[in-house]
């Protein structure tokens, strides 16, 4: 059997690689797919310590976390769609208005 | 046995994330993902959760991700040319996801040092216990989550649903 540890391991690595991308990339779209990598590193974590207890409320979380992901991934696709109507790029490089 | 698909399984994973932050093409990126999150409902079947592991499957590799490749079509990104700034911004990043690891690494072995072990009763393989929480100890969120997704829907069309040029 494997330990919930070495489930947890895995979501650092998966989570710390997410961060990695998200500030290596310079496109909106791949920063935004980061931050999925994120969201799948963090739930596994919550299944992993499910197990570990051997609750199903982790389970529950980990629904609500999918759900809340899709809605977030329409909103922000809707956004960048926006963004790109109006400026026709979404290069981070491009979009510096708001540093000041 | 279950080790060795552990390990398989997880290769791909940190393998196809790995890929998706090395490959130039947005498009490519959006398939490495699709492989990563694939193989991560594999470990939730693992991890004796069968519904999120379908859930994960269904919802991210399927339709969140061919929503992403839609987004990409749509877009018609023209690859990124390799900039000279980027050296610096790939160091700076990996310096700062290995402190932010090493900190993962020792907030984890804390918390587990209060674990009281893994218990051997897996209650998360019973998909009608499951159901009964889900409409009872989490009615409320169950109901707020439906008010979420029209929230979405209605947003994203707001958002983006205009004509061109209005």
């Amino acid at each position: 059997m494997i330990p919930s540890a070495a489930f947890l391991a895995l979501a650092a690595l998966l989570f710390v690689l997410g961060i990695i991308a998200f500030f290596v990339k310079k496109d909106l779209l791949t920063q935004f797919m980061a931050v999925e990598v994120m969201l799948n590193a963090g739930n596994l974590a919550f299944l992993a310590l499910a197990k570990g207890f051997g609750r199903a409320d982790g389970q529950m979380l980990v629904l609500f976390v999918i759900t809340v992901a899709a809605a977030e991934a329409v909103i922000g696709l809707a956004i960048i769609v926006l963004v790109f109507r109006q400026r026709k790029t979404i290069r981070t490089d491009d979009l510096k208005d708001l540093k000041g | 046995m279950a080790w060795v698909i552990f390990f398989i399984l997880s290769v791909l994973c940190i393998g196809a994330v790995v890929g998706m932050i090395v490959t130039r093409k947005p498009a490519h990126g959006a398939l490495f993902l699709v492989l990563a999150f694939a193989a991560l409902g594999g470990i939730f079947g693992l991890l004796d959760a069968p519904f999120a592991a379908a859930a994960q499957v269904l919802v991210y590799a399927g339709a969140i991700m061919v929503l992403f490749l839609f987004a990409i079509m749509m877009f018609n990104l023209r690859e990124d040319e390799p900039p000279s700034g980027k050296r610096l911004r790939a160091v700076l990043a990996s310096a700062l996801a290995v402190i932010l690891l090493a900190e993962l690494i020792l907030a984890g072995r804390r918390a587990l040092a209060g674990f009281p072990g893994d218990s051997a009763l897996s209650s998360g393989r019973d998909i009608a216990r499951l159901g009964r929480l889900l409409f009872s100890d989490y009615l409320y969120a169950f109901e707020i989550t439906s008010l979420l997704i029209l929230a979405a829907l209605v947003g994203a069309l707001a958002l983006a649903g205009r004509k061109e040029g209005e």
